[in-house]
């Protein structure tokens, strides 16, 4: 059946909508004059960063707030029927048949205790009243659509067999049983690996048009926007700073949001010395303590006194574009090709002396075969499987993989967490990969220090920042008395360019990136001489992440630390690191110079990993190159090379030796090495991924 | 002298309350049955956003809940009021009002301060935010009060264990029958079958449990966050030790371990003073780890907050657990500053014994889950020792279910103690504790009530106050 | 799953080992054991007469060995004196021929529970007349507490904040705050006692043994019930209001399933993995309830045994009780290990 038969006007509309939550102590308004409509097979981003209100929207246009949430202002019409005012009944029916949803956590958003049959099916039962073996049919013919193997053995499993990506095709399938003419998705592949994001998005893309579905596609994401959307909307502090096709907002952009945003991201042109990223100043405002007149006005460069804060600034039309509309009251002053202001340039460091030397390290685990059931049956995890590198001082190495690659392993190796099974991990020169933390001196502590990935979790909830950082001093054995340590604890504050004021404060009463700044702090309070950063920006807000990135790098060259950034993020990646290192399931698949690693010739599997992180840059080219399955365990990792499962140059390779011998080490250029049987013929033909057009 | 009534003077607001009592019951009756009959109101809101003030049936059900419950209390206070100043001319009620005026003025000043002040208070202040929270703070603090000035004899009106002629199971209000100057005229809650006076009996009662029931449940947790902290951080055989042995006591029915315990012939083999020597040595260790772990790098601070801290508690420990003429008994006579009465002591291990496996399992369950987080990682990685994490990383971060589980088990420990009174162990014979005095009632039940329900409502409303403190800070707890 | 079982049992069954050897050494310790020679001897007995009234009774050998013979898997002791052979597998003294052609093993692994020295009787029969008394009431408060409790928590917990869920919450808090004692004491004096004068209800159970009624069985089980109802109410309550606000309810919601569907559908199994638990962990306080509610009814099942048993130094007797008990406990948290096991696909099928 066809639901957009019967009405060919805008799939969507939403005017001037308002949405607040109430609280006993105020109103906290989330959403303030949004506007924004879904023609019929069209795709509209919605991008902001976390707090802006995107999330609410969506939950507004399935009047899903909540107990405390209210529609205060506005209306939202679909179809031409306005959402608020249907019935229950109405309302139920319109629901998942006409508008579906897909989250962000695949995971939670299936019933731990249901088939997955059994939860696909519900949709047409629900909705089209058929029976049990027709709506069982319809599963198997969209779980077939959304490339999963084996569907009917995936129709009776429960969601915790399956894999993060397979979960979230079982969810979009379960999205699309009842052919919707809307599709929300709220973040839905944040949760997921950069590999498995990209067919996700590949396939969400295929399947609205197959289904002529519209799509309201949230996202913090630009890069992924770009590649999904032919409209967007930049949502700022509750409201809509800039509307307008992908063509007019990535290239002609009109709000100085919009710009600062693209400013801070790294795209490829970005250099850590040369064209540093431009971070946003200042912090997200919180909901009830928004500025009068623009809310991002104390954050903006063109910010006019007296004329930016005064009265509510309403969204005008950019003359000329289609449909293209920004909240700014200067933008037709605004000279938006301006080159950007560089800031002070910095010399670009050269490496020092080796410092760290990993030598064949290996690390196997042994667990128990069937964890809640027991038994002696024991497996051997190969976390990390013959690593070698050297890192030298004021150097970045980065560390690139996705999840069970074995960085993390390799992190608590090196901080002595876990000791070594095999090889050698040399810190000047002297073994301690067989020292467990315990027994390591002060010296050694603190010069190997660690920054942690998730900002709200790396402070101590209940300690005072001071405090934290005082401690970390006491460990050091730094400063001679408490009054000592005090001063040096605010002098790190100052390092890390935090107010002193701060050294009070509980961590809940700090932002992400300041938490992330103290976390910075205390890595650095012993003198450390090797920080390993583990996805140290990665949670935290695109505007956010670049001041952060910039700190760490600006202490790092005053410093002369050696950097280890692990991450799954190419993009930064290429801006900040000066050797790679790819990982994939333990082994090193790539390691050189980050040019090496960046052009051709590559490991089949960071050519992948390259083709498939999203660029929010019109003028790129990517080739599209997108993995079939999902990583294999860690537990039951595959024969041979660890990548043949997925490799899409497998059969250039004769023999099938992929299948059973894993690939010796092969030195390209000086200190370029990758683990590929590939011959030299083969990777010679390889082209760049990523091309930038030509002008 | 004549009798007293239960409401003399005053006893024209008891029609009154009566109504206001059926209106509120009706009320709120009206409004589940309104509230599981009609569908959920969808907000439709005009636009505009203005948002009317609804006048369905539900919210006028929800009103007349409001307004009967506001009457119902005003009234109450009346009583109570009117009670203060008639004094015995208002009757039992009034009299008995009067009697605990020290508990008032105390509720009242400890009320209007914390709400002063109660931004300031952290999580405490917060509790003034929840009704439930307020309610159970009252009822908990209305016999903590009871406790401590019954305790120094301002609130009873005769002595709980004199015996008056003539007054053996008398009716409330009954007037003595040769009152000598200065006695208290009437049995307010009257006799019990020796003729003690009820009501001084519940109000020593309060003081039993005041004294034993917090003390017992902080020696439960000292016992249960000491070892359940290294069985959630290490886990392993440690953990699978520990737990085996939580599970065995667990998996012992209380019943029979108070019988175990608790008989004479069992207090004559010393055993329960050596459980004593055990589980109070665990605050020691708690205390000295805690502290030693925080200046492990500063040798000279260290020393002297354990000399600070652990000399006292040293003292105390000794003192505690040693006794003239029992088997544990080594300690020169000067050094022991005082003794617990036998059975209190008894009484005392057995309840923290039960106790302690649960907050075991509570603190190993949140240990495990707060210690994967990444400042736990954090101070692995600059090299702190497992004590100090667990002590100052993770156990500050697990307060919040404990102390809501400290309320609850508190509660739960009163239940206890009134168990063995009730079943007659440990506690003397005559003491005034609510347990005995529910089980010496019970007997004659079906005859005279008094006797046994001022002792049963009184354990019941400070359980429940302690249960909704409990709810109020849970709730509190979780909005941060 | 067998493995799972297997291993289970084994812990069950060191679990039970130990608890029984508790028991053994408590009831076993030199004053129980002299208070005993009194109460079997006379109660002027001299020291040396107490020892030797021991050592001619068994009880002077060394607790492992009498726990060992106990248990059934030392062999019994035996002992010859002028008159014959006597020993823990003889009644009184016979022949050195009889002897000999007694078991040489007669622990409770041969069935043998030994004597009571409170009723005089065989403690196997005692136990197992009381136990029936006792299971009889358990069925009822079963059947009482655990739906209703269920019930409460479900509606409570569906719309959490909603005029159901406090009124309900109200109630279970109430009932947790009220012990069996306490409750049991009110009940008798409103529904039973002339002074109120409802008289609804028989205030002893006494009568139910032979005859159970409404009228005389209703007010034990009801005591018994709602003290466990308020706390697995509370559980379920808990529970319930946590799945109610996961993510898949709220896809559920968005899939157009109506509310009743949610909660019966979606819900309600998630719901009720916690509380299952919960219910089969409550079985040492519920023996609890018993004991009190058997001894304030006057009902004479396995509860009031244990107090006349503890309360006369009744060795055998006791031993009985607590071996019971233990078990009853134990297979209630096996049955509870696999329940949730079963319950929970998540760790089923891993």
């Amino acid at each position: 059946m066809n639901k957009l038969a019967e009405y060919d006007g805008p799939i969507l509309e939403i005017d001037k909508l308002s949405i607040s939550f109430f609280t006993r102590l105020r109103e906290i308004p989330a959403v303030m004059d949004f506007s924004v409509s879904v023609q019929p097979g069209e795709a509209v981003g919605l991008v902001g960063e976390s707090g802006c209100g995107k999330s609410t929207v969506a939950l507004g246009v399935m009047q899903d707030l909540g107990t405390n949430g209210r529609i205060v202002g506005g209306s939202i019409k679909f179809k031409g029927r306005d959402l608020a005012e249907m019935s229950a009944e109405e309302l139920r029916d319109v629901r998942g048949n006409e508008i579906a949803m897909i989250y962000q956590e695949p995971m939670a958003s299936l019933n731990p205790a249901m088939k997955i049959g059994r939860q696909l099916m519900e949709v047409p039962m629900i909705h089209e009243g058929v029976n049990e073996k027709e709506a069982h049919a319809r599963a198997l013919e969209v779980v077939t659509d959304v490339r999963l193997p084996d569907p009917e053995r995936m129709l009776n499993s429960y969601p915790h067999q399956l894999s993060g990506g397979q979960q979230q095709r079982i969810v979009i399938a379960m999205a699309l049983m009842s052919k919707p003419s809307l599709l929300i998705l709220d973040e839905p592949t944040t949760a997921l690996d950069v590999t498995v994001e990209a067919a996700v998005v590949e396939l969400v893309k295929d399947l609205g048009k197959k289904y002529g579905t519209s799509m309201l596609f949230i996202s913090h994401n630009l890069g992924l926007v770009l590649e999904t959307c032919d409209r967007l909307c930049v949502m700022y502090s509750g409201e809509a700073v800039e509307r307008g096709s992908i063509a007019d907002v990535f290239d002609e952009m009109q709000h100085p949001y919009t710009q600062a945003l693209f400013r801070s991201i790294p795209l490829p042109g970005a250099d850590k010395t040369a064209r540093p990223l431009v971070a946003i100043p200042g912090n997200f405002p919180l909901p009830h303590e928004r500025p009068n007149g623009c809310n991002f006005g104390p954050r903006c460069d063109y910010f006019e006194a007296g004329r930016c804060d005064a009265d509510d600034i309403m969204m005008s039309d950019v003359p000329g574009n289609d449909r293209h509309a920004t909240r700014c009251l200067r933008f037709q002053e605004i000279d938006w090709n301006a080159p950007i202001q560089v800031g002070e340039q910095k010399e670009k460091t050269k490496p020092g002396k080796v410092v760290l030397k990993m030598d064949n390290l290996k690390k196997y685990y042994e667990v128990a075969a069937n964890a809640l059931f027991g038994g002696g049956a024991t497996k051997v995890v190969k976390a990390n499987e013959t690593l070698s590198f050297e890192a030298r001082e004021s150097e970045t190495l980065a560390i690139v993989g996705e999840s069970g690659c074995g960085k993390s392993t390799f992190a608590k190796v090196l901080m002595g967490l876990e000791t070594a099974t095999e090889g050698a991990i040399l810190l000047d020169g002297t073994n301690i990969e067989q020292i467990p933390i315990e027994a390591r001196d002060t010296k050694t502590i603190s010069d190997v220090q660690m920054v942690f990935q998730n900002p709200f979790d790396t402070l101590n909830p209940s300690m005072t920042v001071g405090r934290q950082i005082i401690r970390a001093l006491e460990i050091f054995d730094i400063g001679d008395s408490d009054q000592d340590r005090k001063q040096r604890m605010l002098e790190l504050l100052d390092l890390v360019k935090l107010p002193r004021a701060f050294a009070d404060r509980m961590p809940r009463q700090l932002s992400g990136g300041q938490k992330q700044r103290v976390g910075i702090a205390r890595a650095f309070s012993g003198g450390a001489r090797i920080v390993v950063a583990d996805e140290p920006v990665s949670a935290l807000d695109v505007s956010v992440q670049a001041a952060v990135t910039d700190l760490l790098m600006e202490i790092q060259r005053e410093e002369k630390t050696t950097l280890l950034f692990i991450s799954h993020d190419l993009s930064i990646v290429r801006y900040l690191s000066d050797r790679v290192m790819v990982m994939y399931l333990g082994h090193v698949v790539e390691l050189g110079d980050t040019d090496q690693v960046f052009s051709p010739p590559y490991h089949p599997y960071t050519e992948a990993l390259l083709s498939a992180v999203p660029i929010a840059d019109t003028s790129i080219e990517k080739e599209h190159i997108v993995l079939e399955g999902d990583i294999p365990s860690a537990m039951n990792p595959p024969s041979g090379c660890p990548f043949q499962t997925r490799c899409r140059w497998k059969s250039e390779v004769p023999a099938g030796l992929c299948d059973i011998e894993v690939p010796p080490v092969r030195q390209l250029e000086t200190g370029h090495q990758i683990k590929c049987h590939l011959s030299d013929a083969v990777l010679d033909r390889m082209t760049p991924v990523i091309k930038v057009a030509a002008e | 002298m004549d009798p007293l009534s239960w409401t003399g003077q005053i006893a024209f607001l008891n029609p009154i309350i009566a109504l206001a009592l059926g209106l509120l019951v009706a009320s709120v009756l009206a409004w589940v049955v309104v509230s599981a009959v009609l569908p959920e109101n969808r907000a439709i809101n005009d636009i505009g956003g203005t948002m009317t003030l609804a006048s369905g049936p539900r919210d006028i059900a929800a009103l007349a809940v409001r307004l009967t419950t506001l009457g119902t209390t005003v009234l109450a206070l009346a009583y109570l009021v009117l009670g203060l100043a008639l004094g015995t001319d208002a009757g039992i009620l009034g009299a008995m009002a009067q009697q605990f005026w020290p508990v008032w003025t105390a509720l009242v000043l400890l009320f209007t301060l914390s709400i002063a002040f109660k931004r300031r208070l952290g999580l405490y202040g917060k509790l003034f935010d929840s009704p439930i929270g307020m309610i159970g703070f009252a009822l908990v603090m209305f016999w903590v009060f009871t406790g401590f000035f019954g305790a120094i004899d301002l609130i009873i009106t005769h002595d709980p264990l004199s015996q008056l002629s003539g007054l053996k199971n008398k009716v409330p209000g009954t007037p003595l029958r040769s009152p000598e100057d200065g006695d208290f005229l009437w049995y307010l809650l009257g006799g019990d079958n020796l003729a003690r006076d009820v009501f001084s009996r519940m109000v020593k009662g309060a003081w039993e449990v005041v004294k034993i029931a917090p003390l017992a449940t902080i020696f439960a947790f000292m016992v249960g966050i000491t070892l359940g902290l290294p069985a959630g951080y290490f886990g392993g055989r440690l953990d699978t030790f520990l737990s085996f042995l939580a599970n065995l006591i667990l998996a012992f029915p209380v019943i029979l371990l108070f019988y175990l315990l608790v008989t004479p012939e069992i207090v004559a083999t010393g055993l329960p003073q050596y459980m004593a020597a055990v589980l109070f040595a665990f605050p020691l260790i708690f205390f000295g780890v805690l502290i030693n772990s925080r200046y492990r790098t500063q040798p000279s601070k260290n020393y002297l907050w354990l000399a600070i801290v652990l000399l006292p508690l040293l003292v105390a420990y000794f003192s505690l657990i040693n006794e003239d003429g029992s088997k544990i008994n080594f300690i020169p006579q000067a050094f022991d500053l005082f003794d617990i009465p036998g059975g209190i002591l008894v009484v005392f291990v057995s309840v923290v014994f039960v106790n302690s496996p649960t907050v075991f399992r509570i603190v190993r369950g949140l240990t495990m889950d707060i210690k994967t987080r990444d400042y736990v990682a954090a101070a692995q990685t600059r090299g702190e020792r497992p004590w100090y994490i667990m002590l100052w990383e993770v156990l500050p971060n697990a307060r919040g279910p404990l102390i809501v589980d400290f309320c609850l088990r508190i509660g739960y420990t009163t239940i206890l103690l009134g168990t063995l009174g009730f079943f007659g162990l440990g506690l003397p014979p005559e003491s005034p504790d609510w347990g005995s005095t529910i089980n010496e009632g019970r007997k004659l039940l079906s005859i005279y009530l008094h006797p046994a329900l001022p002792p049963a409502m009184a354990l019941l409303s400070l359980v429940l106050g302690l249960n909704l403190l409990a709810d109020g800070l849970r709730e509190e707890s979780l909005k941060d | 799953m067998g493995l799972f079982i297997l291993r289970r049992t084994g812990v069950m069954i060191l679990t039970a080992l130990c608890l029984t050897f508790i028991v053994f050494f408590l009831t076993n310790l030199y004053p129980n054991l002299e208070k005993l020679a009194k109460t079997q001897g006379n109660f002027r007995m001299t020291d040396e007469a107490v020892t030797s009234w021991l050592n001619s009774n068994g009880y002077g050998q060394p607790t492992a060995v009498k726990y060992g013979q106990w248990l059934g898997v030392l062999p019994g002791w035996t002992l010859t004196t002028d008159d014959g052979e006597t020993g823990r597998c003889i009644t009184g003294v016979v022949s050195a021929d009889e002897a000999a052609d007694a078991a040489r093993f007669c622990g409770i692994l041969q069935g043998e529970w030994g004597f009571s020295t409170r009723f005089k009787d065989d403690v196997a029969s005692i136990v197992w007349e009381r136990l029936g008394n006792t299971g009889y009431l358990m069925f009822w408060v079963l059947m009482l507490m655990v739906p209703s409790a269920l019930i409460i928590g479900v509606l409570a917990g569906m719309r959490e904040g909603s005029v159901t869920d406090r009124s309900l919450s109200t109630v279970s808090i109430l009932t947790t705050a009220t012990p069996e004692y306490v409750s049991g004491v009110i009940f008798i004096a409103v529904f039973t006692s002339s002074t109120v004068g409802l008289k609804w209800f028989k205030g002893t159970a006494t009568s139910a043994m032979d005859n159970p009624t409404f009228e005389n069985f209703f007010l034990p089980v009801l005591t018994i019930a709602l003290y466990g109802m308020g706390y697995i109410a509370r559980m379920t309550r808990a529970s319930m209001t946590e799945v109610m606000t996961a993510q898949y309810i709220r896809t559920a919601r968005l899939k157009g399933v109506s509310f009743h569907n949610i909660v019966l559908k979606h819900a309600l199994r998630n719901a009720l993995i916690a509380p299952f638990t919960v219910i089969m962990l409550q079985f040492p306080w519920l023996l609890n309830g018993v004991v009190i509610v058997e001894t304030l009814f006057n009902y004479k099942g396995f509860g009031w045994i244990l107090v006349e048993a503890a309360g006369n130094n009744d060795i055998e007797l006791l031993l009985a009780i607590s071996v019971v008990s233990v078990f009853v406990v134990l297979v209630t948290q096996l049955i509870s290990d696999i329940g949730y096991v079963y319950l929970n696909p998540r760790i089923r099928i891993s």
